[in-house]
């Protein structure tokens, strides 16, 4: 089959690789109709991404049809049209059933590896480095989906292909920062970064009754869109102030919840002195939600990205009485949900689909979504 | 209940000094019980331990380290399940597949056993990764010849 391939120089190029297969009784065997770019990848796709190897698939949030299904799988039959989870989770540890499936212990081939990185097992990732679960990614023909009892499921026949594609990675990740970070009727809600997941987070924030939602990127047109299909008020922090437009925009008291959804290459711009040194900098939309929060607030961190961070404002924590969270989407458990409210319309997300490529062009559409942000918010593959 | 009020005695395959290897360790473990020392690995899986050790036999993973490891188990608090440990035996001769696996790392291996065992308890299997690039045959520029499939992509 032909797949979207990390190559041994660090670019990307569509290959034939062997087709994927059942290797365990609970697999199932997904045909791709739809696999789309994530900001998850760009840290990826920056020539130094540890632990990829060459002929190694990208891609994660996908739906497909079921074309095979292994002996343990109780949920699905062939040809069945699924939407599957972005993170691998088993269903069946402790972690899994008490509804956290992204901490789950199980995720990963092994599990060692995410557990020497973090100082735990966290779920696998399609197409991520192997430390990541050892599953290759839905830039391809065919997907192998282990657990897919736990983490596929069947899509509503009202709910179009561009439109359910979300409920795999963008939608529950915005959902996560709008729930976890307890968003309550009345609540004024911050959102840094108007990619699919800031702009997901922010409807996720209306639908659980905030009254008024700000938005904060770099970029005009997405944050155009942010107002058009979420309704948000937005800052463009470019030639702004934004502590002090939040303040403004919250009658002095500071958003009751800030959903940090930022991406980027290393989550920032850097400067030439900091590629040229590799000093990541302190993540600037962290620190900001932190001092812009109100007292007793809740942030809630989505970013992929961060990974070693120091001086940080820990005693704006203290002071103000903060709760500080993160995590990764628990699609097993949100995505149900999300195709409801697809269904009934209340979670409209195919606009979010700015640019399709047929899977041959694929490292075309990385590139878009890579160097033009501001046109391009998700590029999504057809592989067939 | 005691730290280790409800040791499963490890004797089955492993046979009676393995056993006793076990419950010393447990004793030792009594005295010291904030951290396991001197290699301990532990897992904690989210089943009772007569389903985790059936009839105190040791699950397949555990069983290619027989005779290598010693293995101690208690009741997790609050209803979490089996608290299952295990450490490399000093000088221990490694019996077969082991030996290829230990390498220098007895202590990643007991490790990946471990895990091996959750999955398998928890699951009903133990996952496996896809083939990786080198193992599925050649990749090559879309074109050229296609390298064996079951024919599902053609
Ligand atoms: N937690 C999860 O489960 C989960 C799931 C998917 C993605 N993510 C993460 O969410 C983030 C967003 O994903 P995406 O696909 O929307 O990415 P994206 O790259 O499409 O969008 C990120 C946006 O953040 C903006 N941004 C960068 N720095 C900013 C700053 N300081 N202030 C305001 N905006 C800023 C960028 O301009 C961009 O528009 C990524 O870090 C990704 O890794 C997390
Ligand atoms: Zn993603
Ligand atoms: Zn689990």
């Amino acid at each position: 089959m032909r797949a979207l391939c990390w190559t041994a120089d660090g670019e990307l190029a569509v290959r034939q690789v062997p087709d994927p297969e059942l290797r365990n009784d609970h697999d199932v065997i997904v045909r791709v109709r739809r696999s789309a770019t994530c900001g998850a990848d760009l840290p990826l796709l920056t020539g130094q991404a540890p632990g990829l190897a060459a002929g190694d698939v990208l891609g994660h949030e996908f739906l497909g049809d079921v074309v095979e299904v292994g002996a343990a799988v109780r949920r699905h039959r062939i040809g069945d049209r699924v939407v599957v989870c972005a993170s691998v989770a088993c269903g069946a540890c402790w972690y899994c059933r008490q509804g956290l499936p992204s901490c789950c212990d199980n995720g990963s081939t092994d599990p060692s590896t995410s557990e020497a990185e973090w100082g735990h097992p966290v779920a696998g990732c399609f197409g991520q480095p192997r430390a990541a679960g050892g599953f290759a990614g839905s830039h391809a023909e065919y997907v192998r989906v282990p657990y897919a009892d736990v983490g596929a499921f069947p899509v509503p026949e009202s709910v179009g292909d561009d439109r359910a594609l979300f409920a795999s990675d963008a939608a529950p990740a915005g959902w996560l920062g709008a729930e976890a970070g307890e968003v309550r009727p009345g609540d004024v809600v911050a959102v840094w970064g108007a990619g699919a997941v800031g702009q997901l987070a922010a409807r996720a924030a209306w639908l659980l009754g905030a009254e008024r939602v700000v938005v904060v990127d770099r970029h005009p047109a997405r944050l155009l869109m942010a107002r058009q299909h979420v309704g948000a008020e937005t800052i463009d922090r470019r030639n702004a102030d934004v502590t002090a437009q939040l303040r403004e925009l919250s009658g002095g008291r500071g958003p009751d919840v800030c959903v940090e959804a930022v991406g980027g290459p290393a989550g920032e711009h850097r400067s030439l002195a900091d590629r040229f040194t590799g000093r990541a900098r302190v993540p600037e939309a962290v620190r900001e939600a932190v001092y812009a929060c109100r007292k007793g607030g809740r942030v809630f961190v989505l970013n992929g990205g961060v990974r070693h961070v120091d001086a940080f404002p820990a005693g704006a924590v203290v002071h103000k009485g903060l709760a500080v969270r993160g995590g990764r989407q628990h699609g097993q458990r949100h995505i149900p949900m999300l195709l409801d409210r697809m269904a009934r319309d209340e979670l409209r997300t195919e606009y979010l689909a700015t640019h399709h490529f047929p899977l041959d062009r694929a490292a075309e559409g990385y590139a878009l979504f890579r160097d033009r942000p501001q046109e391009c918010v998700r590029a999504v593959f057809t592989p067939h | 209940m005691g730290r280790f009020g409800t040791v499963v005695a490890v004797a089955g395959a492993l046979g009676v000094a393995a056993a006793r290897a076990a419950r010393t360790a447990v004793t030792r473990q009594r005295a010291r019980p904030a951290r396991r020392s001197a290699g301990w690995q532990v897992v904690t899986i989210d089943r009772p331990p007569e389903q985790v050790l059936p009839a105190a036999v040791w699950p397949e993973p555990l069983r290619r380290l027989d005779g290598a490891v010693e293995v101690a188990v208690r009741r997790a608090p609050g209803g979490r399940g089996t608290e299952l440990a295990a450490r490399p035996r000093p000088h221990a001769a490694w019996p077969g597949l082991a030996a290829h696996l230990v390498g220098d790392d007895p202590g990643l291996l007991v490790r990946r056993t471990l895990w091996q065992v959750k999955q398998l308890a928890e699951t009903g299997e133990v996952l496996r990764a896809d083939r990786m690039p080198g193992e599925r045959g050649p990749v090559v520029p879309v074109g050229t010849s296609p390298p064996p499939t079951d024919g599902r992509s053609r």
